[in-house]
């Protein structure tokens, strides 16, 4: 029997109730999110059910929403069964001013290096990681840059005088 | 900062094991890596891999970017297999934007991918034959992987950073003289191949050095996010143009080669398997693409005016044409809002474009599943307890591409 969006989310339901919610399935892609303590447990869940083995992490991301309140960073997790060939893709949301989520690499050594890449860039503490430092940029930045309150610099400003670049 | 960047640990001076720092720059590394290795005599005990030398915040210059402006900076991921990257790219915005593209597009791109995926392999697994000491494959291949470039040369321009392709389909349509080059090419790489197989595959020195070499079990594979040759060699058949096919593969019959053990033998087999398997798939879509005549030999683009570039000299000369043109650059063209995952089987596993907008002209989000910087966190685990020389040949099969990695 193939894996269809239905059933995942008819057994997400089951389990979790009401707090699984947000169903949705842009280009065929099943999306829901969780509250942030449950990401182990609903990822624990996906990965442990015969029926549904989403046991391949495929990416691991964050987004940033300046202007949701109390719900700034979302962590996007996507996920792939590959014995039934079906990929979904799991949210949490977090606050901007506490960004804690329980860190998934006790399920996943893939998501060392993906959540030290998030924590680079987002700043999204995860509780539990085993090294959890700087990856890409170097140890000493103090901000995260791919945050929306950092824009790139603007292309047409004649302020900047820099004869190497001739700018 | 601190004022010291460099600071001894405690008990540093005493030990009895030795620290090596192989790399950023080091010619056997073949990228900008740096692994600070604890070394007992030869035996690595440990690896602490630092990468990032050549971070170019690729996602966040992506912000402010139309699409069709982003397509140079997917070049810059993997550089060996640059046409790859673009119609991943391609192919993202159009299921983002809903276009079909025709079916002569889908073959010429085909042709393309798994041209840019044999220059892939092939430097690769040379470059393995290079770090056990034998030369001359390397040398010998090294033609054929100019005459790919000649090809791309021909479809747009450029050899390493191609841009090639746009979204809908391609920049012009293939020449006489790029058929004909690939098809000099179908007729003279597969005895080349041959040659470098037979130069390599039972070869004894080889073997005894790339078996049991970096090994990896199919769970831990699984496990770490590996893709591609590398977890194919580990015995599991996931190929992204099987599973979730793009571009018209589901119409092409190739076989997925497997290995069994993961070590560098069998990332070294199934490489060259799948320069095979390209050849084939080259071969049905150069029959297909020749089935096309008349009108329909001339398709190589969709038609879609909102995103698609009209030609110069229709610029000049049609009212419609300058319209859009005007449109297009001067970003009077929003985005449909929405989300997007679409990965494709790149030449060193699945690269995948995570692509989100709020209907824009400029991505609101862009994220690159880059597969090196997945699988590259498993190399402390597949190099402890091997020799130093052994790492050596581990990194190079592994196919790690720094521009990849660093984004």
């Amino acid at each position: 029997m193939a894996l269809t969006n239905e059933y995942i989310k008819q057994r997400l339901t089951e389990k979790f109730g009401e707090q699984v919610q947000q169903f949705q399935e842009p280009y065929g892609m099943l999306t829901f999110e969780a509250p942030k303590e449950l990401n182990l447990k609903v990822l624990q869940f996906l990965y442990d059910e015969a029926d549904l083995a989403f046991q391949f992490l495929t990416d691991l991301q964050a987004v940033h929403y300046p202007d949701n309140k109390g719900r700034e960073l979302a962590v996007v997790y996507h996920l792939h069964s590959l014995t039934n060939n079906v990929r979904i893709r799991f949210k949490v949301f977090t606050d901007i001013t506490s960004p804690d989520v329980f860190s998934a690499t006790a399920l996943f050594s893939a998501a060392n290096w993906m959540e030290r890449e998030t924590y680079d860039f987002y700043g999204v503490n995860f509780i539990g990681h085993p090294n959890l430092k700087r990856i890409l940029n170097v140890d000493e930045m103090d901000y995260f840059p791919m945050r929306k309150e950092y824009p790139l610099e603007e292309q047409t400003r004649i302020d900047k005088d820099d004869d190497m670049f001739g700018r | 900062m601190s004022d010291q960047h460099i600071k001894l640990p405690e008990g540093s001076i005493e030990k009895q094991t030795t620290t090596l720092n192989l790399g950023p720059t080091h010619p056997a590394t073949h990228g900008v890596f740096q692994n600070i290795l604890e070394l007992d005599g030869e035996r690595i005990i440990s690896a602490e891999q630092t990468i990032g030398y050549i971070h170019r915040a690729f996602e966040k210059i992506a912000e402010r970017r139309p699409l069709y402006q982003i397509t140079p900076l997917t070049d810059r991921l993997n550089y060996c297999s640059a046409p790859i990257n673009n119609m991943g790219w391609h192919i993202t915005c159009e299921k983002l934007l809903g276009v079909q593209t025709p079916k002569r597009v889908d073959y010429l791109r085909v042709i393309i991918m798994e041209l840019a995926r044999i220059a892939d392999h092939l430097i690769c697994n040379s470059i393995v034959g290079v770090d056990t000491g034998a030369f001359t494959g390397f040398l010998y291949v090294m033609q054929y992987r100019e005459l790919i470039y000649e090809i791309y040369e021909e479809v747009c321009g450029s050899r390493l950073t191609t841009n090639i392709g746009r979204i809908g389909g391609f920049e012009r349509n293939f020449n006489n003289t790029a058929f004909e080059k690939i098809e000099k090419f179908l007729r003279e790489y597969p005895k080349v191949l041959k040659e470098f197989e037979n130069l390599f595959n039972r070869n004894r020195i080889f073997m005894e050095r790339t078996i049991g070499c970096g090994p990896i079990t199919a769970e831990r594979a699984l496990n770490y996010g590996f893709t591609g040759p590398n977890l194919r060699a580990a015995g599991v058949d996931y190929d992204v143009r099987v599973h979730t096919p793009y571009s018209s593969y589901e119409e092409f019959d190739f076989d997925i080669p497997v290995g069994s053990t993961g070590d560098c033998y069998d990332r070294f087999l199934v490489r060259n398997q799948e320069m095979w398997q390209s050849l084939r798939i080259i071969e049905q879509a150069m029959k297909k693409v020749k089935e096309f005549k008349g009108k329909e030999a001339e398709v190589f683009h969709a038609d879609i005016p909102e995103f698609y570039l009209p030609e110069k000299k229709d610029v000049y000369t049609k009212m419609e044409a300058l319209i859009w043109h005007f449109k297009i650059i001067m970003g009077e063209i929003d985005m449909p809002a929405g989300e997007v995952y679409q990965s494709v089987e790149g030449a060193n596993g699945e690269l995948g474009f995570y692509l989100i907008t709020d209907g824009g002209r400029t991505p609101y989000r862009l994220h690159f599943r880059r597969p090196c910087f997945v699988y590259y966190q498993a190399y402390e685990e597949i190099s402890k307890g091997a020799m130093l020389s052994d790492a050596i040949i581990t990194l190079s099969s592994l196919n790690l591409i720094a521009g990849e990695m660093d984004a």
